[in-house]
Parts: structure tokens; sequence; C-alpha cells
């Protein structure tokens, strides 16, 4: 049954859009994935190694951005990249998880240290708090609409974050609590955690594209109602998603306020965030997992670095404008995939045109009875040899 | 009591009237058949039974159980599953995937999201539907890659997954290779026989298919069904004829060997001849 046809091609079974495919009927139990395995594990030596190896502060303050922006690009799209609907309204979560860290910090009078970050995971959960409301407004209507939504939501968190002054201390921004730490330590540790946060964004991010939810997710991105018809409970699948992605950007943007020591509402909530994070995410590959990761690494390291280099804030505004109309019509699948699946299209392509031209000339001569994709495969088979 | 029934349902889209006071029933264990010219409402139909469309007037009763303007996630719920005319599948899932959409409807929400995608045992039924099908082979290929004819395949299968008593099928041969066509309705044969005892409702513009196929035809026309009977009876029936632009009787059951397209003999062609 595995010969022939199957065996001889590896493609069809490296076919599956991720990993996460169980295996299939007849099909060889796949072993571990070295290959996978060996490059994640190279991956992650070259995260945890980075700040030890290069430690001066200008380059540890790139890469703890770029991490940072990585785990909220990763969470952004465990929402909208899987479910296909686009959230301008991310920068919700991003903003009251970096006031959440702040006011508790203040209000609460902690010293600057370690400490504070085990308010990380709180501003998450406030953040999950607010997307539950609010992800069960926006939901009800679909995709264009929604996008109007979350705009809508954004603005008012921003409008609040300014008029809730006695609270948020208004346009005046609050101050956090300086760490008493050298410039080379505060940068690493800071760095640390950011990889912990993004280590809890990709888990996310791998568990609901493994899970049933997420398939249900994945099938609401390619025809909803068709979806709904077969059962699938789509506001509740599509909140869930919403609501864990939130965890992750809420947890993100505290620890960049933390790391800032300072914020104010123009900055907390930002249009920019979402913009910024979007392209990363059509840039490296949207709705896959790795995707993210690229473009938030190449987009924000750019961005910090010509901001430092040329002490320009707002040139990277058009640089995104243009990147962006450029993705979109030069690499509209984004890197990952146009990369990785040009190879396997090519392989696809021509294993099934065998197929087809095999199941043509079975059909016409095949015995009757016999499902015709077999006598394609036994046909296919007997010409292999 | 009828299976499924359908009584007087009328639907308008503005001022086209798609369903106009149509009646329709179909007994358990049969192969039902559902002609009638391009336009004359047989998917607008499918569509109020399946939950897709409101009727304005009229019911829909599934084992004298009143489903009128049920959900389709409900109307699905209670066994009766349907295909597309244009087959709708999820693209960029494989095929495999597409089968497991399908198999998790009944699941509580803290379930779907910890547990895996699919159980042994669910991929161990979604592989025998495939295979019933012929697609076990391309199971991790996206779906998106499929021919026409193995789309409507994968959208049978994938109904097939929830076990339904009764399938309405939209046009399974249509645009599909005689090879294929061939095995569908094999497949609908064996569904329909004795085991698995499945109630069938199918909609073909393929007179050879429907004829060979259906225990009773029912032939719709500007959106009521005029005749209901065996395909004998309504072959001879002088109306059929009439809604069918008074096309002659051979020419409208004798089907002719085409050269392209197959064994596809599609009313519309000869609707089509007699307007010149
Ligand atoms: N959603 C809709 N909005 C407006 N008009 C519609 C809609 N659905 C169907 N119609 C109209 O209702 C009429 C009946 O259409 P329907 O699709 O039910 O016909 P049919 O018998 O399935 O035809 P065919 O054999 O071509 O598939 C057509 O005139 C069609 O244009
Ligand atoms: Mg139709």
């Amino acid at each position: 049954m595995n010969g022939g046809l199957l065996g001889g091609s590896a493609a069809l079974t490296g076919t599956a859009p991720s990993g996460a495919t169980p295996e299939g009927p007849g099909q060889p139990a796949r072993g571990v994935p070295w290959a996978k395995v060996c490059t994640w594990l190279a991956m992650a030596l070259v995260v945890l190694a980075f700040p030890v190896v290069f430690p001066t502060p200008a380059v540890t303050s790139i890469a703890f951005f770029s991490v940072i922006f990585m785990a909220a690009a990763t969470a952004w799209n465990t929402f909208s990249g899987y479910s296909g609907y686009i959230s301008i309204g991310h920068a919700v979560f991003f903003g009251s998880g970096a006031y959440t860290l702040a006011l508790l910090a203040v209000h609460l009078n902690l010293a600057g240290g370690m400490g504070i970050f085990w308010l990380v995971p709180v501003a998450g959960a406030v953040a999950m708090a607010i997307a539950v409301p609010f992800g069960l407004v926006a939901l009800r209507t679909r995709r264009h609409t929604f996008v109007v939504m979350t705009i809508a939501a954004f603005f008012v968190f921003q409008l609040l974050a300014y008029n809730l002054s006695s609270f948020t201390q208004g346009s005046a921004g609050v101050s956090l609590p300086t760490p008493p730490w050298t410039a080379t330590g505060f940068n690493q540790r800071f760095y640390y955690v950011a990889v912990a946060v993004l280590v809890v964004a990709l888990g996310l991010s791998v568990a609901v594209r493994r899970s049933r939810f997420g398939l249900q997710l994945l099938a609401i991105r390619d025809d909803e109602d068709r979806a709904a018809g077969l059962g699938v409970k789509t506001t509740r699948v599509k909140l869930t998603a919403f609501v864990l992605s939130a965890f992750s950007v809420g947890m993100a943007g505290a620890v960049w306020a933390y790391f800032l020591g300072e914020i104010h509402p123009q900055f907390a909530f930002t249009a920019l965030f979402d913009l910024s994070v979007a392209i990363m995410c059509f840039l490296g590959g949207f709705g896959t997992i790795t995707g993210p990761l690229l473009g938030a690494a190449l987009l924000e390291s750019l961005q910090q670095y010509f901001t430092i280099q040329y002490s320009a804030d707002n040139l990277y505004l058009i640089a995104y404008g243009v990147l962006f109309l450029a993705v979109i019509a030069l690499l509209p699948r984004g890197v990952i995939p146009t990369v990785s699946g040009a190879y396997r299209d090519w392989q696809d392509r021509r294993l099934q045109r065998r197929v087809e031209t095999v199941a043509r000339s079975a059909g016409a001569t095949g015995p009757p009875g016999v499902p015709v994709l077999e006598r394609a495969a036994s046909s296919a088979r007997a010409q292999e040899r | 009591m009828a299976l499924l029934e359908v009584q007087g349902v009328s639907k308008a889209f503005g001022g086209l009237i798609a369903l106009d006071d149509c009646s329709l029933s179909v007994e358990e264990g049969e192969v039902a058949g559902l002609i009638g010219p391009n336009g004359s409402g047989k998917t607008t139909l499918f569509n109020v039974i399946t939950g897709y469309v409101r009727p304005d007037r009229g019911s829909v009763r599934l084992r004298g159980a009143d489903i009128t303007g049920a959900s389709p996630a409900r109307v699905f719920g209670l066994g009766l599953g349907r295909t597309f005319q244009q087959a709708r599948i999820f693209d960029r899932l494989s095929v495999l995937e597409n089968m497991l959409v399908a198999t998790q409807r009944q699941e509580g929400w803290l379930r779907s999201v910890v547990k895996g995608q699919s159980s042994p045992k669910e991929r161990a039924r979604a592989g025998e539907l495939l295979q019933f099908v012929g697609l076990e082979r391309l199971a991790r290929l996206p779906a998106g890659n499929l021919s026409f004819g193995q789309r409507k395949l994968l959208e049978l299968a994938y109904v097939l997954v929830a076990d339904p008593q009764i399938i309405l099928l939209d046009e399974p041969a249509g645009g599909v290779n005689p090879t294929l066509i061939n095995l569908i309705a094999a497949r609908i044969r064996t569904l329909n026989d004795a085991g698995a005892g499945k109630t069938f409702l199918v909609v073909e513009h393929n007179m050879e298919f429907v004829m060979g196929l259906c225990d009773t035809v029912t032939v719709m026309h500007q959106g009521a069904a005029i005749v209901s009977g065996s395909p004998d009876m309504v072959r001879e029936d002088p109306r059929v004829l009439d809604a069918y632009l008074g096309g002659s009787d051979d020419e409208l059951f004798e089907p002719e060997p085409e050269p392209e397209g197959g064994a596809e003999t599609r009313l519309g062609a000869v609707d089509g001849r007699s307007r010149t």
C-alpha cells in the first residue's frame, strides 16, 4: 500500500500545511522530524546566547524590542492569521498590559527590581478580561465590519487613557520605578523576560494550531458559513483565539512599558502597533507559525537600528508603507510560505500530474468496480518499476 | 409519515419568485431525484430545507418534526447532510483535516481547546470514508489542489462523517468525468443499500444518472414541483416536456454520447438548442 506512488515521492507526506496534521490512514508513521527539531534547537540557542555574545547595550536594546515584537506578532497571528479576521485593535491589549503593570507598580509603591516582573502575567490576565466583552461585541460582525469595530475599540481605549486622568494620569503619562541595574545587566534581564513571553506566545500559537478548536479556526478562515453548517460554534471558536492572543499581547505590552520606564496614552495605545505587527506577519507568512517570528525579527531590528543610527523616528513610517505595498504585490503569501512552498508546489504538481494522467488511462482501461484512484495507484506503481 | 416533507414553501428574492408553493416528500430508504430546468429553484429548495435560506411561507418537516428556519448546524445535527452545487470544502486544509472538521461537531468548549486535533479512532473513521470515495491517497494534499470531481467526493465523504440518515446532493455528477460519475453512482447505491439504508435526494441534470439511480423523480418548474412519480411515469408525462420548452421525448431522455464532458447530457443544452 505504501510503496510506489507515495513511497516514490516524499513530497506528498510533506504537503500537510503544518507538522500538526496527524498521521493519515495507510501512511507510514513518521519518526521524529530531526531536521525540524535541530532547526528549532539551533534557533533557541542563538536567541538564548545572543545577549551574552553581544552584550553592548545598544545591541541588546535592539534585540529586546525585536523579541517583544516577535511575541506580539506571534500572538496577533494566533488570532488574525488563523481565523483570517484582521484585527487593528490589538493595541488595546498591548496598551492595557502596559498600563496594568505601570499603574499597579506605582499604586502598590513597588521598588524597581525583578519583583515587578511578577505583574507581567497579571497584565496578560487583564488584557484577556478586556478581550472577552470586546470580542463578544466585535466578533458578532463579519470580516470587514470587524476591522472597523476593532479600530473603534482602539480609539475608545486611547481616549480612556487620556481622560481617566485621576487613574491613568492622562497625557502626563506614568513613570515606573527604575530597577537598580547596570545598563548591560538591565538589558540582559529584560531580554530574557521578553524571551519568556515569546515562549508563552509561541507555545499558545502551536497549541492552538494543534488543537481541535484550532482546526475549526482554520476552517472558519476558509469558509465560515460552511464550517457553521457542520456544527462549528464559530463565535465561541473565534472568541477563544481572540482572548488567548490578547493574553500574550498584554504581557508583551507590560514588559515593554517596564523597559521604557515611562508610558503615555499615545504610545501605549497606538494604531502603529497593529499596523507594524500586521506587516510583520504578512512579510514573514500570514497564518504560519514561523512567519511572524521572521517578519518581526527583521522589521523591528531594522526599525530600531535606523532610529538609533539616524535618530529618524518617523522615517520607518514611510518605509513601512512602501514595504507593505511591496509585500502585498510581490509576496502576497509572505517569505516563509513562498520559499518553502515554491519547492513543495513544484513537487506536488509533478506528483499530481502523474496521478491524474495515470487515473485517466486507468479509468479508460481498468477493470470496472475498482475505485479509480486504486487503479491509478497500482498503474503508477507498475510504471515505476 | 415521510422522512422529509416540504409543504407549500415559497421564497422570493426581491421581485424574483424562486420558490412558489413548492411541496415534496421523500420516503425513508429511497433515492429521490429532483430535476428541472436551470433556475427552476432546486438549489433554493435545498437551501430552505438545510437552513441556509429562510422561506417566506411553508414548512419543512424531518421525521415529522418541524425544522423550518432551523440553523444549518441544527439541521446537520439532526442527521440531514447536504453537498453544494459548487462543492464547498476548506481549500487550505488538507483532505484529512477537512474530514476532521466535520468530525468535531458535538464537543464541549474545554475539550475542544485542550484536546488534540483528532483521536486515532476519528482518524481511522476519516480514513475509511476517504477510502470509500477513493481519496485516501490524497489525504495529505491541500484540498484546494483537488480536481472538480474529487472536491465533490470529498464533500460527500465529510458529510458522511456525521452519519446522516438523509443526504441532499446538489448536482453530484455535474462537470465530473464519466469514470468518477460511475464511482459516485456506485457509492450512492452502496449507501442506500441494505446495511446503511441512507435516504437520498439528488438534484441532477444528467438524465442517464437520474433515471438509472432514482426510485422516484420530482420535476420542478418555475419554483413549484409539478410532477412526481417513478422515473418511467415522469418520462411519459407531457407536463415535464412542456417544462423543458417542449423538446421531443427522444431528445430529452436518450442520452447521446458527447465527445467532451462525457456522459453528461445536460437538459440545459437541449434547452439552448431548442431556443435557436
Ligand atoms: N440568494 C439569491 N438571491 C437572489 N436570487 C437568487 C438567490 N438564490 C437563487 N436565486 C434565483 O432564484 C432562482 C432559482 O435559482 P436556483 O439556484 O434555485 O435554481 P436551480 O434550479 O438550482 O438552477 P440550476 O439548475 O442552474 O442550478 C434563479 O433565478 C436564481 O437566480
Ligand atoms: Mg442549482
